[in-house]
């Protein structure tokens, strides 16, 4: 018997923005829990990344299947279009090129579903108001070992996406437990730990 | 009951003492017809099976050997030290965990291990069929196993097994048969060899085509043998077997006695090594099997057919594909191409390369990874056949 853990919330906020009979890559799936969910559930067809050896054997052993690459140089496995949608799950902030990735992303499928932790959420201006780098549960990790290479804030993020001529469809932000909050859009900055975009091209 | 301990190899993990069968497959009624024309009879198979066969006959490996790899996978033979060529996956226990797996492999044919070869008698001249055994392509192996398991009783198998040219022999099972299988592990294996992979195998042949012993191919009836040539072609392929770190760290620069001796004899520990590989190869392989199974592996390009992964796509079929890192016979680009081709049909495929500083041969050694992934793979397999 199979013990079905519940979703964690985020991964269920993604999982509702997906459509049923989607053929899905996501891009650092972890354990791959998501997919083997839209999997089992909502018809999906799927292919997870990524490179956490804990990870990738997790998701090997869950029935997911899962090619082990590097995001940020190997992208060009994937065919033009050859999903409907790609996912971004806390991840983008640990990649090298931000845009590159993106790009790619916007090349294999026609929607993209990124999510990212905000620099900008109204605790870690304290802190850092403070004289401290933010730390919390979105941004758990010490200054110097920390897979998270860039920081940003939404503005800075949604910028960049629309830098890239990206069209942002929906707009979620999260509180620090992975819940949706809910802020009137133009707080959103400053009240969400981390958010939730689906992008089109 | 006393026994004598050090002549006795440790069991644990193992399938214990095993010993090769033989069948014969096909004869003059149903002869073997082969992909490139010209039929064969009597066809006689050898293979070993591990484990038991479920009552609905479902739960197989079939396990597919390298180029000089023969039936004898796992457990030892009577008398033997070492155990057959993939005791490290294959055993209770292991990833082809033969408490919960029925475990087969075979001889190829055209090989020289008991299953019929260029070293067999023709029934037609009653001596060795020499140059006269027909060409090969990858699909006859299959054709072969599949009659074999037929033999056997099994009904599907959990997973078509083999890396190396068996790896190729798996992928070109999974195209043409995807219904054979629940799924298809392709190790350290290649959809099409490059020009440096087919430059190496036609050296091989060179060596063994031009010692005055090949005698036209018919050294058989000649009375001599290739064996010059045979050992220097397992010699540069055992090079081609291992990494450039694997050599250093095996032998480095050190001499093979304790000083050098200068001057053009095997002086250093790799000629000495290498000098044995090939001499050693000669007890076991027929050179005449070096150049048709080769050629199998130079012409193997299943994907130049656009439909190629029509059925696999339509089956639903599972594919695990890994290479190693420092594998530069079959680079991880080999098995990427694989990955690309299958994922872009829509085919579930896995992947992963595995970091391991031994070459090629890393695919028979333990890895850190490697095992668990495989594993996992199968673990889950056996699971979803419920």
């Amino acid at each position: 018997m199979t013990v079905v853990t519940p979703l964690r919330s985020d991964l269920a906020l993604i999982a509702s923005l997906i459509a049923q009979g989607s053929r899905v890559l996501d891009l650092g799936c972890a354990d791959g829990s998501l997919l083997r969910h839209i999997i089992d559930h909502d018809r999906c067809t799927g292919t997870g990344v990524d490179t956490d050896p804990d990870s990738v054997l997790g998701a090997i052993r869950s029935g997911v299947p899962l090619i082990e690459l590097d995001v940020d140089s190997d992208l060009g496995m994937f065919a033009d279009d050859s999903y409907d949608v790609v996912v971004l799950s806390r991840t983008l902030q640990t990649v090298r090129k931000p845009s590159a990735v993106l790009t790619e992303m916007a090349r294999i499928a026609p929607r993209c579903i990124v999510s990212m932790p905000n620099f900008g959420y109204w605790r870690n201006r304290v802190r850092l108001a403070r004289g401290w780098m933010p730390r919390s549960k979105d941004l758990p990790y010490e200054w110097h070992d920390t897979p998270n290479i860039h920081h940003a804030t939404l503005h800075e993020l949604e910028d960049l996406f629309t830098g890239l001529g990206l069209t942002i469809a929906q707009r979620v932000p999260l509180r620090a437990d992975g819940r949706p909050a809910k802020v009137a859009d133009h707080l959103a900055n400053l009240a969400s730990s981390s958010a939730v975009y689906v992008l089109t091209r | 009951m006393p026994r004598p301990r050090s002549a006795e190899p440790d069991l644990t993990g193992s399938v214990g003492f095993v010993s090769t069968q033989k069948v014969t497959l096909f004869d003059s009624d149903t002869p073997l017809r082969l992909a490139r024309g010209g039929v064969l009879a009597p066809v006689e198979v050898a293979y070993e099976t591990y484990g038991e066969l479920s009552r609905r006959g479902d739960n197989a490996v079939f396990v597919c050997h390298a180029l000089t790899g023969d039936a004898h996978a796992a457990g030892y033979h009577p008398g033997a030290r070492r155990p057959g060529w993939w005791d490290t996956m294959i055993g209770p226990g292991k990833p082809l965990d033969t408490t919960r797996m029925f475990v087969v492999c075979a001889n190829l044919i055209g090989g020289c291990q008991g299953t019929t070869g260029p070293a067999s008698t023709n029934p037609a001249t009653g001596a060795a069929y020499g140059m006269d055994f027909p060409l090969l392509d990858m699909v006859d192996f299959v054709t072969v196993h599949r009659a074999l398991l037929k033999h056997l009783g099994v009904t599907k198998l959990v997973a078509a097994f083999g890396g190396s040219l068996g790896g190729m022999q798996v992928l070109e099972w999974a195209l043409r048969y995807p219904e054979d299988m629940a799924t298809a592990v392709v190790i350290a294996a290649s959809s099409r060899l490059s020009a440096q992979n087919i430059a190496f195998s036609a050296v091989a042949r060179e060596a063994i085509t031009r010692d005055p012993g090949f005698a036209e191919g018919q050294y058989a009836a000649a009375g001599t043998a290739p064996q010059m040539g045979l050992s220097i072609a397992r010699m540069m392929a055992h090079i081609t077997y291992l990494s450039e770190e694997a050599m250093t760290t095996k032998f480095g620069r050190e001499p093979q006695e304790s000083t050098f001796t200068p001057g053009f004899g095997a002086d250093f520990a790799v000629e000495s090594y290498l000098r044995h590989q090939g001499e050693s190869f000669l007890e076991r392989f027929d050179a005449l099997s070096y150049l048709y199974l080769t050629r199998v592996m130079d012409y193997f390009d299943p994907f130049a057919d656009a439909a190629a992964t029509d059925a696999i796509a339509a089956a639903g079929t599972k594919v695990l594909v890994t290479s190693f890192s420092s594998d530069w016979r079959f680079s991880p680009m080999h098995s990427q191409r694989i990955v690309r081709t299958l994922e872009r049909a829509g085919v579930p495929v896995t992947y992963r390369t595995l970091q391991s500083d031994y070459g090629h041969d890393s695919f028979l050694l333990e890895v850190p990874g490697y095992q668990e992934t495989v594993r996992a793979y199968l673990d889950r397999a056996l699971e979803e056949l419920g």
